[in-house]
């Protein structure tokens, strides 16, 4: 398991840079996430990456687009301006989680 | 009495309910199977149907004769499960008890949630499915009538009902618009919510450069919010224009699942992904399509839970853990056109690998590589799914995934 150095701390990543311990994950990380794919935090965002946080607590895995839309309150429409282009995978870059899993 | 009470007599219901008949003591335990229509659909078949393969009756077969004797075959729809009453409410205001309950009613597309899709006036006119038997009918002739333009085959959302299909229906239209001689008028552009061809690496390579290969336009992460005339229109305002759309519709659970409280937001039942039971109730069991389990939602993945399924159920009604362990086993033929096809292998863990499936007889079957043999195999799989799949005769597979012949680190070659 690689481990890189984000805000001057070391953070175990998968290969394709998503964290892969829960707890190494704090808001300024977040913030340093978040400039390395060119986004600015707003509350927006932050509302976004806060339900994501807690429903992968207790669901086990990262909610998809769907579920952020139908159980997290925030339209996918939104998403998509906040997180251009890649929605499910930059909020879960950011929130520090599993890059979603596709359903095979 | 006791009573098993099986909602949805499809692939995991009616095997489930099949193979526990032999297994527990007619004179302790009743089984009853509900669902709402007499006649039983093999759906693999219906990607086949719009290009004018299998005849009505080679796919659809009265229920009844696929329920075994001792399992009684109720017909209604379901409106609730009372599950904290352990009774299920029918439309009729019948009410049925039970000692323990499996779930097994499946998905089904529902174009109604994408705006533009069922109620801009195109549905069935420009717009097809081929999940539905009607659906399938219909395109077959659209296809018939389409001469030149834009085909597009588009999927809403993950999950959907056989993942690979979509897929195949672009192989085949590919080869049937040659076979028509008419390819060079149809552009064939495959739009997708996924970020390439398929979900897993290294079969999205292989399905991808598959595409390329056919010249089939490949437009991924696009995530559909309306349908306007005829025009697919993403969340983020990109646009795909069609002259003939062949959509999945988003799949959901049963809507009764979401009146009874059971489901997640696709009205999926959440299970633990090795037991198949409830996370919410430990009378309650979800098998098939209807539980939320991160795999194939697939006949071939329903008939390897249910193999653990039936172990299992004996030893929980006698109070014993449960040891049986799913492993997310599916595998699928996926038809590439030209009289050949793919075989896929994989589980919750490993992904679809190169190599060869070996089944002593017929096999070994190559995977994740085209063989002529594979779409044999393909065809031959109706007769096994009517003839020893539903009944619940023994089928020479393994209910969990092997790593024989399978090449972890293999290249594939492109």
């Amino acid at each position: 398991m690689p481990v890189t150095t984000i805000a001057g701390r070391e953070v175990h990543v998968d290969d394709e840079g998503f964290l892969t311990v829960y707890d190494e994950w704090d808001d300024d990380l977040a913030k340093q996430l978040a400039v390395q794919i060119g986004i600015d935090l707003t509350a927006e965002h932050w509302k976004a990456i806060r339900f994501l946080r807690a429903d992968y607590v207790a669901q086990g895995e990262t909610p998809t687009l769907r579920r952020v839309s139908v159980v997290g309150g925030i339209p996918t429409k939104d998403l998509f301006v906040l997180f251009p282009k890649k929605p499910a995978k930059k909020m879960a870059y950011i929130a520090g989680l599993p890059k979603p899993r596709g359903c095979v | 009495m006791k009573r098993l009470l099986v909602l949805g007599a499809g692939t995991a219901g009616t095997m489930a309910a099949n193979r526990l008949r032999r297994r527990l003591d007619r004179s302790e335990w009743e089984i009853l199977v509900v669902d709402h229509s007499d006649r039983h659909y093999y759906q693999p078949g219906y990607l086949f149907v719009p290009f004018g393969g299998y005849a009505p009756d080679e796919i659809v077969k009265p229920r009844a004769p696929s329920i075994a004797d001792g399992v009684r075959l109720v017909y209604g729809e379901i409106d609730a499960v009372h599950a904290d009453e352990r009774e299920v409410i029918l439309g009729s205001g019948r009410r049925l008890r039970y000692d323990y309950l499996v779930i097994a009613t499946g998905v089904e597309p529902r174009p109604d949630q994408t705006p533009g899709l069922l109620d801009g006036g195109q549905w069935r006119q420009s717009i097809f499915d081929f999940y539905t038997y009607d659906g399938a009918v219909a395109l077959a002739g659209a296809l018939r009538r389409f001469t030149r333009g834009r085909l597009v085959v588009h999927i809403v959302d993950m999950p959907i009902k056989c993942p690979v299909a979509p897929l195949e229906f672009s192989f085949l239209a590919d080869d049937y618009f040659c076979r028509r001689g008419i390819r060079d008028r149809v552009e064939l552009v495959y739009v997708t919510p996924l970020s390439g061809a398929f979900t897993q690496p290294v079969a999205s390579r292989r399905l991808g450069a598959m595409l390329d290969e056919r010249t089939i336009a490949v437009e991924t992460d696009f995530m559909v919010e309306r349908v306007e005339d005829r025009a697919l229109i993403s969340y983020d305002e990109r646009k795909i224009d069609f002259d003939l759309l062949v959509t999945v519709p988003l799949n959901m659970g049963a809507e009764y699942v979401a009146r009874s409280g059971l489901g997640n937001e696709l009205n999926l039942v959440p299970v633990d992904r090795h037991t198949l039971l409830s996370k919410a109730y430990p009378d309650i069991f979800a098998l098939g399509d209807a539980s939320d389990i991160p795999t194939s939602k697939a006949g071939s993945a329903a008939h390897f839970s249910v193999d653990v399924f039936v172990d299992n159920f004996q030893r929980y009604i006698r109070g014993e853990p449960m040891t049986g362990s799913f492993d997310g086993h599916a595998n699928c033929f996926v038809e590439s056109g030209r009289g050949k096809g793919l075989l896929l292998d994989f589980n919750y863990d490993t992904e679809p690998l190169p190599g060869r499936y070996p089944l002593p007889g017929v096999g070994p079957f190559s995977l994740l590589k085209e063989s002529t043999a594979n779409h044999w195999g393909k065809l031959a799989f109706r007769w096994t799914y009517w003839n020893v799949l539903l009944p619940g005769r023994p089928l020479p597979l393994p209910a969990h995934m092997s790593m024989t012949g399978k090449h972890r680190d293999a290249q594939i070659e492109e």
